[in-house]
C-alpha cells in the first residue's frame, strides 16, 4: 500500500523504490507513447482536412477529446482527480454546445496542449523512459546476451564483454543505474503531470463560475417550487374552497326549509361536516402559503404565525418589506420552529424576535422547552437549512438536551 | 334599521355570488348589484347607494387584498356606509385596518365559512347594517391564545365579555350568553373600559375603541 499521497511526497521517502510509485511514474510516461502517436496522427489528418476549412473546428475540438484522455491518464501519478474545465451549455442543442466550447478559454488551452503534446511532449516522454529504464535494463541483460551468444556480448551495443565476471559486473552496474535513474524519471513524471494539470484542469475563476451556476440553478428550483405553492394555493382557494362554501350555504338553507324529522337531522349532520371540512381546508391553504405574507409582508405574517401558535408567543418584530423569497424562507423557518417547540420541546413560552440591520435579516426563536433539537438529524430543519442556503442564509440551532432552544435564521438581503 | 336591505355584493367566484344572492333573497334582502372586482364595486356603490356592502377580500386583478382596499376607500368617502368584509381566513391585520376606517361602527369582518351558518350570517349582516361592529369569533379566539398588553390587566371573565363585544353583541345578548345579569355585564364593561384607559364618553363609541385595542 502506498502511504505517500503524491509522487512528490513519495520521492522524499526512504521506501520510494519499494513502493509502486516508480512504476506508476514509468507507466505514466511510457503510456504517453500510445496517446501521443494517436494524437500526432489525428493532428496530421485533421490538419489536412483543415485545408478545406471544415476540419478547423474539429481540430480544435480534438484537443478537447485528447485532454479528456490525458486527464484520465493523470490519475496514474496524481491521485487528486482533475475535473473537466468546461461549462454546461445553458440551452440544449449542438449549436449552443459548439458556440460555448469555441468561446471558452479552456478549449483553447486544451488545443495548445494538444499541439505541444503531439509535437514535443510525447517523444520526450518516450525518450526519457527509454533512457532511464531501457538502457539500464539492457545493461542488466548482458549475462543473458553472453549466454545466448556463447562468445561475446556488447553492453548496450557498445562496450564489448567476453568474460562472465565482466558480464555480471555490467548487469550489476545496469541494475544500480536503474535504481538511481528512477528518481529523475519520477521527478520528470511529476513535472509532466503538473504541466498537464496546469493546462487541462479548471482555473480558479472557472471553478467559481461553475459554483455560481449551481447556486443559480438551485435558486431557480426554489423559485419554481415557490411558484407551484402559490398556484396550488390559488387553485384550492378559487376551486375547492368556493364550492365548499357554496355547498355549506345550500345545506344551511336546506336546514332552514327541511321539516323536522330524520331528514333534517341528516342535513344538519352533513352541514356540520362540511363546516369541518371547510375549516380543515382553510388551515391547509393557509399552511401552503398565507395570503398575509404576500399582502403585508414578513412582519405581519410572523405576527399571524404567533397568533396561531399553540404555545404563547411574545413577539418583538421590526421589519421593512424584503424580497419575496427571503420573506417566504424566513416565514416557513419560523413556522417550523414554532411547531417543533410545541410538538417536540414541550415549550411553555416562546420569544420571537426579528430585525433587519445592515443588510442582514436576523430572526430568532427562543423557547423554554426541553431542547435536544438537531439541525443535522434529518428533521424538517435540514430542509429549511437547505432552503436558506440557496439565499446565502444560515440556520443555527443551539439546543442542548434539557433546553432551552435558540433557533437563529440569518439571511443577507436589502430592504425595499 | 330597514328590514329589507339593499345590498351591493362583490365576490369574484360566480358560484358564491349566485349563492349569496339567493341566500340574501331568501331572507328578504335585495342584492341590487353583484360584481366581480373592486373597480366595479366602487361604481356599483356610486350608482345604487346601497344600505350595506358585502365584499370578498381577495379579488381580481392581482388577487391580493383588493376587496379590503376598496372597502376602506369606500368608508373613507362614505363614513356611514356599512361594510361587511368576508375573508378566506381570519387575519388580525385585515380586521384592524377595516375597523380603523371611519369610526369603526357599521363594519364587520367575517370568515367566509360563516355564510354557511345562514341565520347567524344574516343576523350579523343586519347588525352591521344597523351600525354595529362584528368581528369573527375566530379572530377573537386566536387573539385570546396570545396574552397581549394592555389586555393582560383584564380578568378572564372581562376578556370573555370583550370578545362578545367584538362580535357585536349587545349587553342583553352578552348577559344571555354568559348567563349573568345585564347589570353584571355593564359592570364588566365599565371595568374593561377603565382598565384600557378609555375615558367616559358616548358609550357605543368607547365599545368600538375597546375592540380596536383588543385587536392591536
Amino acid at each position: 500500500m502506498d502511504r505517500a499521497n503524491t509522487l512528490w511526497q513519495a520521492l522524499t521517502r526512504r521506501d520510494f523504490l519499494l513502493s509502486a510509485w516508480p512504476w506508476r511514474a514509468a507507466g505514466y510516461l511510457a503510456s504517453s507513447a500510445a496517446t501521443g502517436a494517436l494524437a500526432l496522427t489525428g493532428l496530421l489528418v485533421l490538419a489536412g482536412f483543415s485545408l478545406l476549412l471544415v476540419g478547423l473546428p474539429l481540430l480544435v475540438l480534438a484537443g478537447t477529446g485528447l485532454a479528456a484522455v490525458e486527464r484520465r491518464r493523470l490519475r496514474l501519478v496524481d491521485p487528486e482527480p482533475a475535473p473537466g474545465p468546461h461549462r454546461t451549455p445553458a440551452e440544449p442543442g449542438l449549436g449552443a454546445w459548439l458556440r460555448l466550447r469555441l468561446t471558452e478559454p479552456a478549449t483553447w488551452r486544451e488545443f495548445a496542449y494538444g499541439l505541444l503534446y503531439a509535437l514535443v511532449l510525447w517523444p520526450l516522454d518516450v525518450l526519457a523512459v527509454a533512457a532511464a529504464v531501457g538502457l539500464p535494463l539492457a545493461a542488466a541483460a548482458t549475462p543473458v546476451q553472453l549466454a545466448l551468444d556463447g562468445q561475446e556480448a556488447r553492453v548496450v551495443k557498445t562496450v564489448l564483454v567476453t568474460t562472465w565476471p565482466g558480464a555480471l559486473a555490467a548487469a550489476a552496474a545496469g541494475l544500480a543505474l536503474l535504481l538511481l535513474l528512477l528518481y529523475p524519471l519520477a521527478a520528470l513524471a511529476g513535472a509532466r503531470a503538473q504541466l498537464t494539470r496546469l493546462l487541462l484542469a479548471p482555473r480558479e475563476s472557472e471553478l467559481r463560475e461553475r459554483l455560481g451556476e449551481v447556486t443559480r440553478s438551485r435558486a431557480r428550483l426554489v423559485a419554481a417550487f415557490e411558484a407551484e405553492r402559490r398556484r396550488i394555493e390559488r387553485d384550492l382557494h378559487d376551486g375547492a374552497q368556493q364550492r365548499l362554501v357554496a355547498l355549506t350555504m345550500t345545506l344551511g338553507l336546506a336546514r332552514l326549509d327541511a321539516p323536522e324529522g330524520p331528514l333534517a337531522d341528516r342535513i344538519a349532520a352533513a352541514h356540520e361536516e362540511t363546516g369541518r371540512v371547510l375549516a380543515e381546508l382553510r388551515e391547509l391553504i393557509h399552511g401552503i402559503h398565507p395570503q398575509v405574507l404576500a399582502d403585508h409582508g414578513l412582519a405581519a405574517a410572523l405576527d399571524d404565525a404567533a397568533d396561531r401558535s399553540a404555545v404563547p408567543v411574545d413577539t418583538d418584530v421590526d421589519l421593512p418589506r424584503l424580497d419575496a423569497p427571503v420573506e417566504s424562507a424566513a416565514y416557513f423557518a419560523v413556522r417550523e420552529a414554532l411547531t417543533n417547540a410545541a410538538r417536540h420541546a414541550a415549550a411553555r413560552r416562546i420569544r420571537l424576535t426579528a430585525r433587519h440591520r445592515g443588510a442582514l435579516l436576523a430572526v430568532e426563536v427562543h423557547d423554554d422547552g426541553r431542547g435536544g433539537a438537531d439541525a443535522r438529524a434529518g428533521s424538517g430543519l435540514t430542509g429549511l437549512a437547505d432552503r436558506l442556503a440557496v439565499l446565502g442564509g444560515t440556520l443555527t440551532v443551539d439546543s442542548p438536551a434539557g433546553g432551552p432552544t435558540l433557533l437563529r435564521v440569518e439571511i443577507p438581503c436589502r430592504a425595499h | 334599521m330597514p328590514s329589507a336591505l339593499r345590498v351591493v355584493l362583490a365576490e369574484d367566484g360566480v358560484l358564491l355570488r349566485e349563492g349569496l344572492t339567493a341566500l340574501l333573497g331568501r331572507f328578504g334582502h335585495e342584492v341590487v348589484a353583484a360584481v366581480g372586482d373592486a373597480t366595479a364595486l366602487r361604481e356599483a356603490v356610486a350608482a345604487h347607494e346601497p344600505d350595506i356592502v358585502v365584499t370578498d377580500v381577495r379579488m381580481p386583478p392581482a388577487f391580493q387584498d383588493e376587496g379590503l382596499r376598496a372597502a376602506i376607500a369606500l368608508r373613507a368617502e362614505r363614513p356611514l356606509l356599512p361594510v361587511l368584509v368576508l375573508s378566506q381566513y381570519v387575519q388580525r391585520e385585515y380586521a384592524a385596518e377595516l375597523l380603523d376606517s371611519g369610526d369603526g361602527t357599521g363594519v364587520g369582518y367575517l370568515l367566509k365559512d360563516r355564510v354557511g351558518q345562514v341565520e347567524e350570517f344574516v343576523a350579523a349582516l343586519a347588525r352591521v347594517a344597523g351600525g354595529g361592529t362584528v368581528v369573527d369569533p375566530e379572530v377573537v379566539r386566536q387573539l385570546l391564545r396570545r396574552r397581549r398588553d394592555p389586555l393582560a390587566a383584564l380578568t378572564p371573565r372581562e376578556r370573555e365579555v370583550l370578545a362578545l363585544v367584538a362580535e357585536g353583541r349587545s349587553n342583553v345578548a352578552i348577559a344571555r350568553e354568559l348567563v349573568v345579569s345585564e347589570a353584571a355585564v355593564g359592570k364588566h364593561i365599565g371595568n374593561i373600559l377603565a382598565k384600557l384607559g378609555l375615558p367616559p364618553a358616548e358609550d357605543t363609541h368607547r365599545r368600538v375603541l375597546a375592540v380596536l385595542t383588543y385587536l392591536r
